[in-house]
């Protein structure tokens, strides 16, 4: 039996202990970032701080949330998740149910709904198109380009198409419509489903910073992971109409940490329900036979 | 709704979609809100391809610019900055792909070893969070820790005393650094499905194996890996279309004009030439060139997955 080979037992060890330090390198990235949140600027620069605070104190949180552009952003961020995904996730399943169902042009419904996911505009076309739309500098540039996703089509579809058949039948003699069989029977019965597909666009939303550097030219009107990118990644907290004493703060690392760790809290949370589902449905996706 | 009456049947024998819409409707009803944000944001940035063949002058609009036909594309190999970012794309994108296969087959491979359930499931958990953060987030982590008195630098210095390294900032240290970021960001994400096909191994293999005395190592290779096979060829064959993908969020967050030559991809090319130097004919072309190239990669990939795997994607 090779569980008690002595060669087995070695690499066993050493195969806990390699996992174990990966599984830690995933994570103490958002440690550092969390001590350094709670730790003071003196400690910061003199590089004492790793993974744990150094000289505690939360007045990164208390300037981070006194900070307008911070919160304004985040209740940009809120709005276009909240709306975002809900546009997305109706769009989705309507067109997910109708699609499992076999009807006349169906498949080629289908390759058109597919041939997006081969071929595009590309960026420019797609700028232009929304600046003729006059969607620019309005939330609806962040919720509407991107509001049909392929990928999440088929998803859908494919959690339809487990549920039995016999269910819409026995509907269908009581007398029910396709839309009451949608909202009543399909809808309900998917929830897993609905709700895999569902955090990953709000995921998506949560964390786009692109579109809202491309389409806002009011920095007001970022959402928060585009405010970031401009703070955090340009370092150019001076581009964003701050007085020199409020922008000197908020390059401070301390400060920094702080607005990264805030911003991507809500990911955190919503990560062990969104664990709980994923792998069921990135394999549907995936495996099929 | 739903029932069919006979007098329906009767009318509808002449023209058969006549029947189907008056059975049906309500599926096209549902498909409708779809296809309008289909045909308008996929298909309408479409129709503004053909900046591509043109001087396109946002004054003048599509209708108004001169038509230049090819001179954009022969462009693309004029300037050597286009061609640096096609080669850099190829390039990372590549070794992304390759690296980005193998990793997660040997992590999958490992961590179906590990029998404590618990430690299983708290390592899966762990390697699987660095995919929901955003690259900005992990931009502003890895300019912090690899800037040049960042926590890398310091723990390098004081173990060998060497001088501080400036991984962002120097053109040959650059790509190992957004590879070895993405797979950092990205293995855990990718090694679900492998785990997914160790899983469902019927456990009966093993047991014969092991009755024959083969030891782990040969069970991995002759049982778990020829198990694994069909997925690791589906995967591989479908990231062929990524060929040209070497990931804007990525690159846009950590690249500075220091590595351009090397850093440089595609998509921040297309980015910095059109929307920031006003070149919208040309960025559109260059957008064109790698989207027609992806477009017919990804169509022989699907094709090459279903003959060799019998992988569909709908």
């Amino acid at each position: 039996m090779y569980h008690k080979s002595k060669g087995y037992k070695i690499f066993s060890f050493f195969n806990y202990i390699f996992l174990i330090l990966i599984a830690l390198s995933c994570f103490l990235p958002m440690l550092h970032l969390l001590a350094q949140s709670l730790s003071s600027k003196a400690a910061i620069n003199g590089n004492l701080v790793s993974f744990w605070p150094v000289d505690f104190n939360a007045d990164a949180y208390v300037k981070t949330f006194k900070n307008s552009n911070f919160t304004g952003s985040m209740q940009v961020s809120v709005f276009r998740t909240v709306l975002g995904t809900l546009i997305s996730m109706f769009i989705i399943t309507t067109a997910g149910y109708a699609l499992s169902k076999d009807f006349r042009g169906r498949n080629a419904l289908m390759w058109v709904f597919i041939f997006t996911m081969l071929f595009s505009g590309g960026l420019i076309p797609s700028y232009i198109l929304v600046t003729k739309l006059g969607l620019k500098d309005t939330i609806w540039s962040l919720v509407l380009p991107g509001a049909f996703g392929a990928y999440n089509l088929i998803l859908i579809m494919n959690f339809f198409k487990t549920i039995p058949k016999a269910l819409e039948e026995a509907a269908f003699i009581d007398g029910a419509s396709f839309f009451v069989i949608f909202r009543k029977i399909y809808l309900p019965l998917s929830l897993p489903g609905l709700a895999t597909v569902g955090l990953f666009i709000m995921v998506g939303h949560w964390n786009a910073w692109f579109d809202g550097i491309l389409y806002m030219s009011n920095t007001e009107n970022y959402p928060l992971a585009s405010f970031l990118q401009t703070v955090v990644v340009q370092g150019s907290a001076q581009s964003m109409a701050l007085s020199q004493s409020e922008a000197a703060a908020m390059s401070e690392q301390s400060i920094k940490a702080a607005q990264i760790f805030i911003s991507t809290l809500p990911i955190i949370l919503v990560y062990p329900f969104l664990q709980k589902y994923f792998v069921k449905g990135i394999v549907l996706g995936a495996v099929k036979e | 709704m739903g029932t069919l009456k006979t007098d329906d049947r009767k009318k509808s024998s002449k023209n058969p979609w006549n029947k189907e819409i008056r059975k049906n409707w309500p599926l096209y009803v549902l498909c409708i809100p779809a296809l309008v944000f289909v045909l308008i944001f996929a298909y309408g940035p479409m129709v503004g391809l053909v900046m591509a063949f043109q001087d396109y002058k946002p004054w003048l609009g599509l209708t108004g610019s001169t038509w230049i036909g090819w001179d954009n594309f022969a462009r693309i190999f004029q300037y050597k900055e286009a061609t640096q970012a096609i080669t850099n794309t190829l390039i990372i994108a590549v070794i992304k792909i390759i690296v980005g296969i193998i990793v997660p087959i040997f992590m999958a491979i490992l961590l179906s070893e590990i029998r404590n359930m618990g430690v299983k499931k708290s390592i899966q958990t762990l390697v699987y969070l660095p995919h929901f953060l955003s690259w900005v987030t992990v931009a502003g982590i890895m300019i912090d820790i690899l800037g040049l008195d960042g926590g890398i630098n310091h723990f390098l210095s004081n173990l060998f005393g060497s001088k501080p390294i400036f991984f962002l900032g120097d053109p040959v240290l650059f790509r190992p650094t957004v590879i070895i970021s993405d797979l950092w960001k990205n293995f855990g994400f990718g090694m679900i499905v492998y785990l997914a096909v160790i899983t469902g191994i019927d456990p009966s293999y093993y047991e014969a194996a092991e009755i024959d005395g083969a030891s782990r190592w040969q069970q991995i290779r002759h049982v778990t890996l020829p198990s694994m096979m069909p997925m690791i060829i589906v995967i591989a064959t479908l990231s062929l279309g990524n060929i040209l993908d070497a990931g804007f969020d990525q690159i846009f967050n950590l690249y500075n004009p220091l590595v351009y030559s090397t850093g440089d991809i595609i998509d921040t090319y297309v980015y910095r030439s059109s929307l920031l130097n006003g070149q919208y004919g040309f960025g559109t072309a260059v957008g064109l060139f790698k989207s027609g190239i992806s477009f017919i990669l990804i169509v022989v990939s699907y094709r090459i997955a279903y003959k060799v795997a019998n992988y569909k994607i709908f």
